[in-house]
């Protein structure tokens, strides 16, 4: 099974988009179809807002720590830092995500710069 | 807006980056238009991980659209709107669009709610698309420095978008085990990490978050 699914026909940027595309859709329509019929608070929303939070949590805990592509070449500590800074700006701003996100994503940009120099 | 526009630019970097064409950029914006999920795909995708793995994490990572729509659609329901129509405009719900409509809810007319709904999403729905190629074409002919800012841009906003409301035990519990499962899991079992991390992580936390209501009972 794993080697169709890794064959290069299906493995394709389109076909994995596509895929991704129908099981964020199945979301959708099935919240469509079941309209009005559930409670915001029942316990398998609970369940799937809980499972969403863990994913989510997981994916960028990855993407600062074990990072791919470019980012793989900056050192820990200057990913670590526009994290911090991000979050210090957040939480000093009241919670203003823009703020935050602008201050760690020029915090990496300027120690990148510093450091290739 | 401008936050979602952002997130769409640093989008657009991460697909340059990983060098998928413009095409599977604009694509993935267009026919998905849920940026988790889109992200999710993308770094599974860099890493060469299985598709049905893929595929479960992003569906349950936009498993979250789910009572999005199905809380929103009854209250813009309109007299003589066929079924389809509202499978149509449920493709133009996702976070930003799902709130805003909400917010405004209140002071429109109940026939009104359904166009306001349509026409707001349209408006987050056609300009994302802009905003992915910004970010695709920004990646290719700024300093390094830049395009790696850009690139770090969702990171850093899903760092702080889930840390805005934590008055919910559980959200906290499952934030936390997903940050420490998310990279241990990946040391071992790199390419269902992911699904892993969301399954253990979010099942964990939802069990203990309800036994803590409950006074002890599972």
């Amino acid at each position: 099974m794993d080697v169709i699914l890794h064959s290069p026909a299906l493995y394709s940027p389109m076909a994995i988009i596509t895929l991704a595309a129908l099981a964020s859709f199945a979301s959708r329509a099935l919240g469509t179809a079941l309209s009005g019929r559930i409670l915001a608070d029942s316990p398998v929303i609970e369940w799937i807002t809980a499972v969403t939070y863990a994913l989510m949590a997981g994916l960028v805990a990855r993407m600062i720590l074990l990072p791919i592509g470019a980012l793989d070449e900056t050192p820990d500590g200057i990913r670590l830092s526009a994290a911090a800074t991000c979050l210090a700006v957040f939480f000093l701003s009241r919670k203003n995500i823009g703020l935050g996100v602008m201050a760690g994503s020029l915090t990496l940009m300027a120690l990148v710069a510093l450091s290739l120099e | 807006m401008l936050i979602m526009g952002a997130s769409f630019v640093g989008f657009g970097s991460m697909i340059k980056n990983m060098d998928w064409s413009l095409g599977n950029a604009l694509y993935s914006t267009f026919s998905t238009w849920a940026l988790p999920g889109q992200i999710a795909m993308a770094e599974m995708a860099a890493e060469g991980a299985p598709l049905m793995a893929i595929v479960l994490a992003v569906f349950f990572i936009n498993a979250r659209l789910l009572p999005m729509v199905a809380s929103l659609l009854p209250q813009v329901r309109r007299e003589g709107m066929p079924a389809w129509g509202y499978y149509l405009g449920a493709m133009l719900i996702a976070a930003t669009s799902w709130v805003g409509t909400m917010r405004r809810l209140p002071d429109l007319l109940p026939d009104q709610r359904f166009s306001f709904m349509v026409g707001y999403g349209l408006l987050l729905y056609t300009g994302s698309p802009l905003f992915t190629a910004a970010g695709y074409l920004l990646a290719g002919h700024v300093p390094e420095p830049i395009t790696l800012g850009l690139v770090y841009l969702n990171p850093l906003y899903f760092l702080v978008l889930f840390l805005v409301d934590l008055r919910s035990r559980t959200k906290v519990m499952a934030l936390a085990f997903g940050a420490l499962l998310g990279p241990t899991t990946y040391l071992f079992a790199p390419d269902w990490s992911l699904v892993a991390t969301g399954l253990i992580g979010g099942t964990a936390a939802w069990m203990l978050g309800r036994r803590a209501r409950t006074g002890g009972a599972p």
